[in-house]
């Protein structure tokens, strides 16, 4: 499934366009990199994508997904995973629940659902750590289970927010690779949004830098 | 004409026809399963536990089940009677029973608030003294036309602390002296409270000039006479009352209270039998006893009546009639249940019921009905509501 | 999107209803009583004779001006001890501390304290027996130390009440302002801890807690069960005297009654405008003074003053509460023993003297709760979901209309309302809770909702979960603790009403409070003791049970330790 961006712009409520219209594909197992200067609204593009939009901005143009126009939808059935800076892993559910809140609802049977999540935490290496407090997880691992239970929502799309940048340094090559070999794998098209150069090299996908929008009402 | 009537009803209840025996088993019948309603001052504890005890007999005899509302103030039964007239609520009414009382009966009898008559119907009614002049036939000097049923008698009496305070004053005339001896170790309650207003009552009846007649309202010119005499003991008395006459205990209760604090050593109470109860209940010192001025001292009686919108009447009556039970008023006069004297005539009980009245047990704190001096009789209500506001006006400021 | 706006509208129309309606239409009907308008008993206006006979009454001028004095002085009072508290003590985790030792106060309904307090402060009371071998008193002293005619003790009373209620308002609004780096900043130059207070925090705080100041004002001078039991008697507070005339026989007497609720509001607005006049002018003097460059440095000593009132009024309060527990297992107890000379558990083992009160008042409490947080809740969500601000300026502006009007003045016209159209009991009064109990819920609810961090919301959208299931599986359990504090907030201040039971009641619903507060008026202290202590213990139970149930349920999760 390709993910397409069709002359996309976002208004602010004051009617102003955050930045210049783009358009971007991105194929099936591919990453693409959105890069920017800071404040440009990186992360509104992508609520914007995932259909997270504040009250009061609009969105200009479309976003497709299979060919379909993903406008007017609610999130929850966009099918457009989503990762933050700061893994948001629910604070209430242990580790294992919350890759189960993610968990598609076709496995069926506490058996079958249970083996999934705990296939998803072996192929994130954290093997046993199902019980946990996700409090107690340090980030590098916080990251790989925010990743796991995006992935077991099996979306179509998935946007990935800065997922690397709280990260220390040493861990965040081997996270990052992680991270794009499981969504390659997943055969699914991301958009990164990202100020790191590594992120962008290692993303190896098409490459485009949001610039400021020259007309504020968008032209004609 | 009115004695006449009085007579007559008091005949019909002394000697209920067959008539009378079906209609009260239909009454018995429809009060089946009724849950009554009765509105009754709340303010003490051994009452409420009497009136409990009398709900479970209503409800184990007569299937009648008994729900106390207990009130702060009688009044307020009163104003919710006439708030439902005033919706056009005629029917279906919220209070079944109001334990009432002078001003408060005369207000709702006066403005057909009442069912009724019903008392002298009522089968227990047999037991009670109905001729003319007894305090069972008129309340507060109104004629009780069978538009409320007594169940308990009443006589004012003050109580005081033989350890701390000589006895009162044999008359009402003694009492500056005697406060001025003990400076700020005396008071009455309230007068816009019933108890605090009785003692001026008491006081009015001891000093008024001979032949004032209190038994018919006051005019001003009778007000005036009456009255001279004492505001002028009272302003003789009051610097020397508990925080010099600026302040009062709201209720008895009140002042019963700052009797066990050491706080004063005088009360006072409308049931002869209150002082030794509240010894038995730890609420008073063991040295408090009973005094009756010499001439004695007003009394009343406690009667129940039924509004004319009670949604629960039968009920109601059952209750009434109840209450009247030579059982139930020798269990209310046993000193260990409330201690209060009974409304019957001796005269006319049985000899069984005349027995649970002999066995019943004694305290160095109650007096026998002897000791208690005879009963003055209420004054007309008019001199009450005038007292209290004549006492606001001097002294309240 | 439809059912979003359905919830909008059920929830709006709901509150609206619920609380705008019966308010407006309370005060409505009082005013127009207040005129000589009143069908219902045969009355029709408008004429200003219901004025005249309030005016006649004897002492309504100083009931008058003693309402206003006590609710003025207790409301300053308060302010001032709490400033000094928050002040004094620095630093967050001895804010906190603070905050958790006073809860017990704050959670102690108006009535029980008063009770205590009586006895506390009466010329026969603790501190005189404590007093008297030293006095050599061997009788009590006859002196009006409570029912006093200046009203001293009933403002000690509402001090030991709303001081607690100021310490939480101010801890909350301190979070909100940068204390620490103002305070460096100003010691730097030179100024003492208390000067900083003065020219730099309060200036900055005094919006931040106006509002809650006003409604401690409010009730203050509106209160009638404080004053019945510790205000002066003759005359009484103004607010006693209007409570009084309500239950008179004479149903005329609802015109002048009426009447009194109106004069209470404009007393009230006087006092609103006297506190507004006051902190005009402290703050023209504070920055006259300011601009003089005056250090103050010696004024840290004085924060002494209010740290040891306010300690003083907290152990009397405490006294009251021990005084209470004492009593409800007194039998007999007499001066000048300090303690009862023979104690016993019958009161408490007579539970058919309390067991159905208190059950009563929990179940009111429970259901006014319960109808409360759902109507929060609802709002709340459903301003999340249109993506409107979670309190609309109108919301915030209409669940403070109960808090700052005098409860007389529209519950008066409420019960004249009910004449024709009457209500359950039982119903009419949970609904009179209702109208107080979501206001504060839904103060206390407010700040932690719309604080949730809103990514938790749209990883949930983005997993595919529906609003529904985002409310049920995500937002509420992560806000359980914050959920439970509320409702344990809305139980205490359910728990604590006395005129709405009483007004919306009609006789027929009894509770720990009206129990309570007509027991306290004599017949026996120790069974008010009992209905007291009761009063006191369910709020607490509650507030403990608010506390545990998250901590236990989130026991093994650190992101949701101290972060409520």
């Amino acid at each position: 499934m390709t993910l397409q961006l069709d002359a996309l712009s976002v208004l602010a409520p004051d009617g102003t366009a955050l930045f210049a219209p783009l358009s971007l594909t991105v194929q099936p197992g591919e990453v693409a990199s959105v890069t920017g200067p800071s404040g440009i609204g990186k992360s509104t593009l992508l609520a914007a994508v995932g259909g997270h939009l504040e009250p009061g901005f609009r969105l200009c143009g479309a976003v497709r997904l299979g060919g379909r126009d993903l406008g007017g939808l609610p999130a929850e059935r966009r099918g457009i995973g989503m990762m933050f800076q700061e893994a948001v892993l629910f604070p209430h559910l242990s580790v294992a629940d919350n890759l189960a809140f993610g968990l598609a609802p076709r496995h069926r049977g506490r058996r079958a659902r249970r083996g999934a999540v705990a296939a998803a935490l072996e192929q994130a290496g954290l093997a046993g750590f199902g019980p946990r407090d996700p409090a107690t997880l340090s980030g590098g691992q916080r990251a790989r289970a925010a990743l796991m239970r995006t992935l077991l929502a099996e979306p179509r799309a998935v946007l990935l927010d800065e997922p690397f940048s709280g990260l220390d340094p040493e861990r965040r090559d081997a996270i990052r690779r992680f991270a794009f070999d499981t969504i390659r794998a997943a055969g699914i098209p991301a958009l990164l949004v990202t100020h790191d150069a590594e992120d962008v090299r290692a993303a190896c996908g098409p490459v485009l830098a949001l610039s400021r929008a020259t007309d504020p009402t968008g032209g004609p | 004409m009115k004695t006449l009537i009085l007579a007559a009803l008091a005949a019909l209840g002394l000697a209920p026809g067959p008539a009378a025996a079906d209609d009260w088993e239909a009454t018995r019948a429809a009060a089946r399963g009724q849950t009554v309603y009765f509105h009754a001052w709340g303010g003490d504890e051994r009452t409420n536990a009497f009136l409990d005890w009398v709900g479970e007999r209503a409800e184990a005899a007569h299937g009648v089940t008994l729900r106390h509302v207990k009130l702060g103030d009688t009044a307020e039964a009163v104003s919710r009677v006439l708030a439902e007239k005033a919706a056009g609520r005629d029917s279906g009414g919220s209070v079944d029973l109001i334990w009432i009382n002078g001003p408060n009966f005369q207000a709702m009898k006066e403005q057909g608030l009442l069912m009724g008559p019903f008392s002298e119907d009522l089968p227990n009614a047999r037991w009670l003294d109905l001729s003319p002049g007894s305090a069972n036939v008129a309340d507060f000097t109104v004629p009780v036309e069978g538009m409320e049923s007594p169940w308990r008698l009443a006589k004012f009496v003050f109580t005081y602390d033989t350890a701390r305070i000589a006895a009162p004053p044999a008359g009402m005339a003694g009492w500056p002296d005697w406060a001025a001896a003990h400076p700020g170790r005396i008071t009455h309650p309230d007068p816009a409270n019933f108890m605090g207003a009785t003692f001026l009552k008491q006081a009015l009846a001891e000093l008024a000039p001979e032949g004032t007649d209190l038994s018919v309202p006051p005019t001003e010119e009778s007000y005036a006479a009456a009255t001279a005499p004492l505001w002028a003991w009272y302003d003789a008395l009051r610097p020397n009352l508990w925080r010099g006459g600026e302040a009062f205990p709201a209720n008895q209760f009140a002042q019963r209270q700052l009797m066990n604090d050491g706080e004063i050593d005088l009360g006072m109470s409308f049931d002869p039998a209150s002082a030794a109860a509240a010894i038995r209940d730890g609420l008073l010192p063991e040295t408090v006893r009973v005094h009756v001025p010499e001439a004695g001292s007003i009394g009343n009686v406690s009667f129940v009546a039924i509004p004319y919108n009670a949604a629960h009447a039968e009920g109601a009556k059952v209750v009434a009639n109840l209450l009247l039970d030579p059982q139930v008023q020798a269990h209310m006069q046993d000193i260990d249940v409330l201690g209060s004297f009974s409304v019957l005539d001796p005269a006319k009980l049985d000899p069984g019921a005349r027995a649970a009245f002999a066995a019943l047990p004694a305290d160095p704190a109650l007096p026998e009905l002897a000791d208690l001096g005879p009963v003055l009789p209420e004054p007309a209500p008019q001199w009450m509501t005038r007292l209290t506001a004549d006492w606001q006006q001097r002294y309240a400021q | 999107m439809t059912s979003a706006h359905v919830l909008r509208a059920v929830s709006g129309a709901a509150i609206l209803a619920g609380l705008g309606l019966p308010v407006l239409l309370g005060l409505g009907h009082g005013l127009a009583a207040a005129f000589g308008h009143f069908p219902a008993i045969g009355a029709h206006g408008p004429g200003l004779q219901p004025w005249r006979d309030l005016m006649a009454m004897p002492g309504i001028g100083r009931a008058a001006a003693l309402a206003l004095w006590t609710g003025l002085a207790a409301t300053g009072l308060s302010l001032v001890l709490a400033l000094g508290l928050v002040a004094w003590v620095q630093g967050r985790d001895r804010l906190r501390a603070l905050r958790l030792l006073l809860a017990p106060l704050l959670a102690a309904p108006h009535a029980a304290i008063a009770i205590g307090l009586a006895f506390v402060l009466a010329p026969s009371g603790w501190i005189a027996r404590a007093l008297a071998p030293l006095a050599g008193w061997d009788r009590p002293p006859d002196i009006a130390t409570t029912g006093d005619p200046l009203g001293l003790a009933l403002i000690l009373g509402l001090v030991a009440k709303e001081l607690p209620f100021l310490v939480l308002v101010l801890a909350g609004a301190l979070t909100q302002i940068p204390v620490r780096a103002h305070m460096a900043a100003g010691r730097s130059l030179g100024y003492g801890r208390a000067a900083v207070w003065l020219w730099l925090l309060l200036p900055q705080l005094w919006p931040l807690i106006r509002l809650p100041v006003l409604v401690v004002l409010a009730f203050s001078v509106s209160v009638v069960d404080m004053a019945l039991i510790l205000g002066p008697s003759a005359p009484p507070t103004l607010p006693v005297m209007i409570a009084r005339l309500n239950a008179d026989p004479d149903l005329q007497v609802l015109l002048p009654a009426s009447a009194g609720g109106v004069l209470q509001l404009g007393l009230l607005l006087c006092a609103f405008a006297a506190l507004w006049a006051l902190a005009r002018a402290a703050g023209a003097t504070g920055r006259a003074l300011l601009r003089r460059g005056a250090r103050l440095q010696g004024a840290d000593r004085a924060l002494a003053l209010p740290v040891l009132a306010s300690a003083g009024t907290a152990l009397a309060a405490v006294l009251a509460l021990a005084g209470l527990l004492a009593w409800s297992v007194a039998f007999s107890w007499r001066w000048p023993d300090l303690f009862p000379a023979e104690l016993t558990l019958r009161h408490w083992q007579a539970t058919g003297r309390w067991g159905d009160t208190a059950l009563a008042s929990g179940l009111i409490a429970l259901a006014a709760t319960g109808l409360a947080l759902v109507a929060a809740v609802a709002w709340l969500e459903s301003a999340d979901r249109l993506g409107r601000p979670a309190a609309d300026r109108w919301l915030t502006a209409l669940i403070h209309v109960p808090l700052l009007l005098p409860q007389l003045s529209f519950l008066t016209g409420l019960s004249g309302l009910m004449i024709r159209a009457p209500l359950p009991p039982l119903a009419a009064v949970i609904w009179g809770h209702w109208l107080f109990v979501f206001p504060y819920l839904m103060i206390a609810l407010k700040g932690p909702w719309t604080a949730l961090d809103p990514r938790l919301g749209r990883s949930a959208a983005a997993l595919g979960a529906g609003p529904w299931r985002r409310l049920w599986r995500v937002k509420l359990p992560v806000l359980l603790a914050p959920l439970a504090t509320a409702a344990a907030v809305g139980f205490a201040v359910s728990i604590a009403q006395y005129l709405p039971t009483l007004f919306l009641g009609g006789g027929r619903v009894e509770t720990l409070t009206t129990e309570a507060v007509a027991l306290a008026s004599g017949s026996d202290r120790r069974v008010a003791a009992v209905h007291a202590v009761l009063q006191a213990l369910l709020p607490w139970g509650v507030f403990l049970a608010a506390l545990a149930v998250p901590a236990v349920l989130h026991r093994n999760r650190r992101g949701l330790g101290g972060a409520a």
